[in-house]
């Protein structure tokens, strides 16, 4: 069995709040291999990018996390400030949704690339332009002789996520953990910047952990699948096997109320009633129980466990079933 | 669309430009966001409005319910003209149309209960006396699947969706002929997006008022439109019926925009031709000369010299109401395919 880059386990955060804990993540486990392209789907609130940020203490420290996070087999969780810095940037790097707000607006883009290869790589003044501009060349922005010495309002906000990666890139990262890339981008350029991850993917091996809530983004790009509700995992499985055979009726009914190309003008998108709870208190029962259609007794009174219904598709739901 | 039928809306050369103040490196120069748009809109029919960021699509709508004054061009609602209307005069026709924001956070007055932003309308236009107003309030709730007793409730307390919902109502609150929806449900998550997007496929159908819908998504907009037009750098490049140019876009952007939608299906999704356009959508200060999407146009080498210098004119290439604006579309011939193997969708 290959080795694990990365494996989460039991990984619970809480937030504490003037209103109390909220319960941003319950119980999560993951599991990455080198090179695999890791999807977690879920909608606002579900505690997608909370995982993500815990992976690499990104936290505020309002945030009590417990759990084990380890990487390339070593404990990530409460491991010193300087080690963590050692190991993000370095060996698990970012890319943010929003291109123009985590891009500072006063500094030209080579600088800004430059500061991170500076930090984390012990090249000479005329190296680390070279590698400055390797980097650029690299996530196909043209022209980056001139483009190194421009400020991010003069680029586009395609190539503004182009420059994002080339900094995520700049240490040949074994993670980059891309928290809903293409979200703030339009359709055609989107499409650039997925090509462009499976590109560096296939390139460099990089493992890609690729959070979003947009289903047409996990089936272009994903091998596996995250499915999160209220903070826990719903249900797990390859790409492949998600689409073609969910199981548990809350990744039914996400598959369900997405309009498709090409299907019928007169049939209905599935409709999940009601809303996302609250964190504020995690039920005792199963997070999605007041607007399932299969909820029973037991759905209303336990908590389900992750249960295989083969060998490599797992579901938290006492019901699962495609049905 | 019959041809004796009186279109409810008739949008004829609109053209919006907007002159930037002198902020940063702005000075006088004009934003050509809307250029030269024309379509209509019959009784009845929804009309799909796609493009990407940029691309003029908000404009043309908040010209249509004149948010914005047009800079030319003339709008006309079930006949009447008006484009250039003054506010009092304007206000009889304003019942005739309403508008959903995108936003569902921002378009609501936080001050109001959600009973009274739906009534507030009833009590401007006069359509209901006081008494009248709040059991008109509760079936418009009623209607849009909110719970009466919301209506005393404030839109903070309210989910993205249900506040949506309160937008709808108060939309709906006139009755309106034209109702016209900017990116109703793009600030929703997807599972609430269904049920809003249903909702209103339900309503339009019921009540039969004609709709202009704005969005990005294609797939939203052949779920919901019976029309479609696109635009791109403030253009309609192409219009047709919706099957039609889900099955056969002629535009290269068109084809393009198809190719790059993302189709939740791995299988699919996997096996498709995608075709990625170079570089961005041009500045609209300084729009391109000739064809506007020639500088991204994977086909530009065919049309060139012709392309920078003539605007391409919007022509009917079926003879029944196919329109596409490229200079290498002709009547009666196949389009152009922008990659070697037709684009092909998920059907």
């Amino acid at each position: 069995m290959t080795e694990l880059l990365l494996e989460v386990q039991d990984l619970s955060v809480r937030f504490k709040t003037d209103d109390g804990a909220v319960h941003a993540v319950d119980r999560m486990s993951l599991a990455l291999l080198p090179s695999e392209v890791l999807g977690i789907v879920g909608e606002s609130g579900c505690g997608k990018s909370v995982t993500a940020l815990s992976i690499v203490g990104l936290l505020p420290s309002t945030a009590k996390v417990t759990g084990s996070v380890r990487f390339e087999g070593a404990e990530l969780l409460g491991a010193s400030r300087s080690r963590l810095r050692k190991i993000r940037g370095r060996k698990i790097s970012f890319v943010f949704q929003e291109p123009m707000t985590s891009l500072n607006p006063v500094l030209r883009i080579g600088n800004q690339i430059e500061e991170v290869v500076r930090e984390h790589m012990d090249l000479s003044r005329h190296a680390v332009r070279g590698r400055v501009l390797e980097l650029l060349d690299l996530v196909h922005i043209p022209d980056p002789g001139r483009r190194i010495d421009e400020y991010p309002h003069q680029l586009s906000g395609g190539m503004r996520q182009r420059v994002m990666i080339a900094m995520a890139l700049a240490c040949d990262p074994k993670i980059l953990i891309a928290d809903e890339p293409t979200t703030a981008l339009d359709v055609t350029i989107q499409a650039g910047i997925l090509d462009l991850l499976r590109e560096l993917r296939e390139r460099l091996g990089t493992a890609i952990i690729l959070i979003t809530h947009n289903l047409g983004v996990v089936a272009d790009l994903a091998d596996r699948v995250v499915v999160m509700y209220a903070g826990r995992k719903a249900e797990e499985a390859p790409v492949g096997e998600l689409f073609a055979h969910p199981q548990h009726p809350y990744t039914i009914g996400l598959l369900g109320a997405v309009p498709r190309p090409g299907a019928a003008r007169n049939g209905r998108l599935q409709e999940i009633p009601g809303r996302v709870p609250s964190l504020a208190q995690l039920p005792g029962h199963c997070a999605f129980a007041d607007r399932c259609p299969r909820a029973d007794e037991r759905s209303w009174s336990e908590v389900p466990q992750l249960r295989r219904v083969s060998p490599d598709h797992t579901v938290a739901c006492f019901h699962p079933g495609e049905g | 669309m019959t041809p004796d039928q009186q279109p409810m809306l008739e949008v004829d050369g609109l053209v919006k430009h907007f002159t930037l103040g002198r902020g940063i490196g702005g000075g006088g120069r004009t934003v050509y966001a809307v250029d030269e748009v024309s379509f209509s809109i019959a009784p009845g029919e929804v009309l799909g409005l796609v493009g990407e960021s940029g691309s003029g699509k908000t404009t043309v709508g908040y010209c249509v319910n004149r948010l914005y004054q047009p800079t030319a061009g003339t709008i006309r609602l079930d006949g009447a003209d008006i484009t250039h209307l003054s506010r009092r005069r304007l206000r009889p026709h304003r019942r005739r149309m309403h508008i959903v924001f995108q936003d569902p956070y921002s378009s609501l007055n936080p001050r109001l209960t959600c009973g009274q932003i739906v009534g507030e309308p009833l009590r401007l236009h006069r359509l209901a006396r006081r008494s009248e107003v709040d059991g008109r309030v509760v079936r418009l709730f009623d209607d849009v699947g909110l719970r009466p007793e919301l209506r005393f409730r404030y839109p903070h307390e309210l989910s993205g969706g249900q506040r949506q919902r309160v937008g709808l109502a108060r939309a709906l609150s006139v009755s309106p002929s034209l109702l016209i929806a900017d990116e109703p449900v793009s600030a929703l998550d997807v599972s609430v997006q269904a049920s809003v997007l249903n909702l209103l496929r339900d309503l339009q159908r019921e009540l039969g008022f004609s709709c202009l819908f704005i969005s990005h998504d294609l797939a939203t907009v052949e779920f919901l439109c019976d029309r479609v037009a696109v635009m791109y750098l403030g253009k309609i490049v192409e219009i047709a019926p919706r099957e039609e140019l889900f099955a056969q876009p002629q535009h290269p952007y068109t084809q393009a925009l198809l190719s790059a939608a993302l189709v939740p299906d791995p299988e699919v999704q996997r096996t498709r031709t995608r075709v990625v356009l170079d570089g961005d959508i041009p500045s609209p200060v300084a729009p391109p000369s000739g064809c506007r999407f020639r500088t991204r146009c994977p086909l530009e080498h065919e049309s060139a010299p012709r392309s920078t210098e003539e605007e391409p004119l919007l022509i009917d290439v079926t003879g029944q109401g196919h329109f596409v604006a490229c200079h290498l579309v002709r009547r009666g011939s196949e389009a152009p395919r922008i990659a070697e193997s037709p684009v092909e969708l998920a059907r």
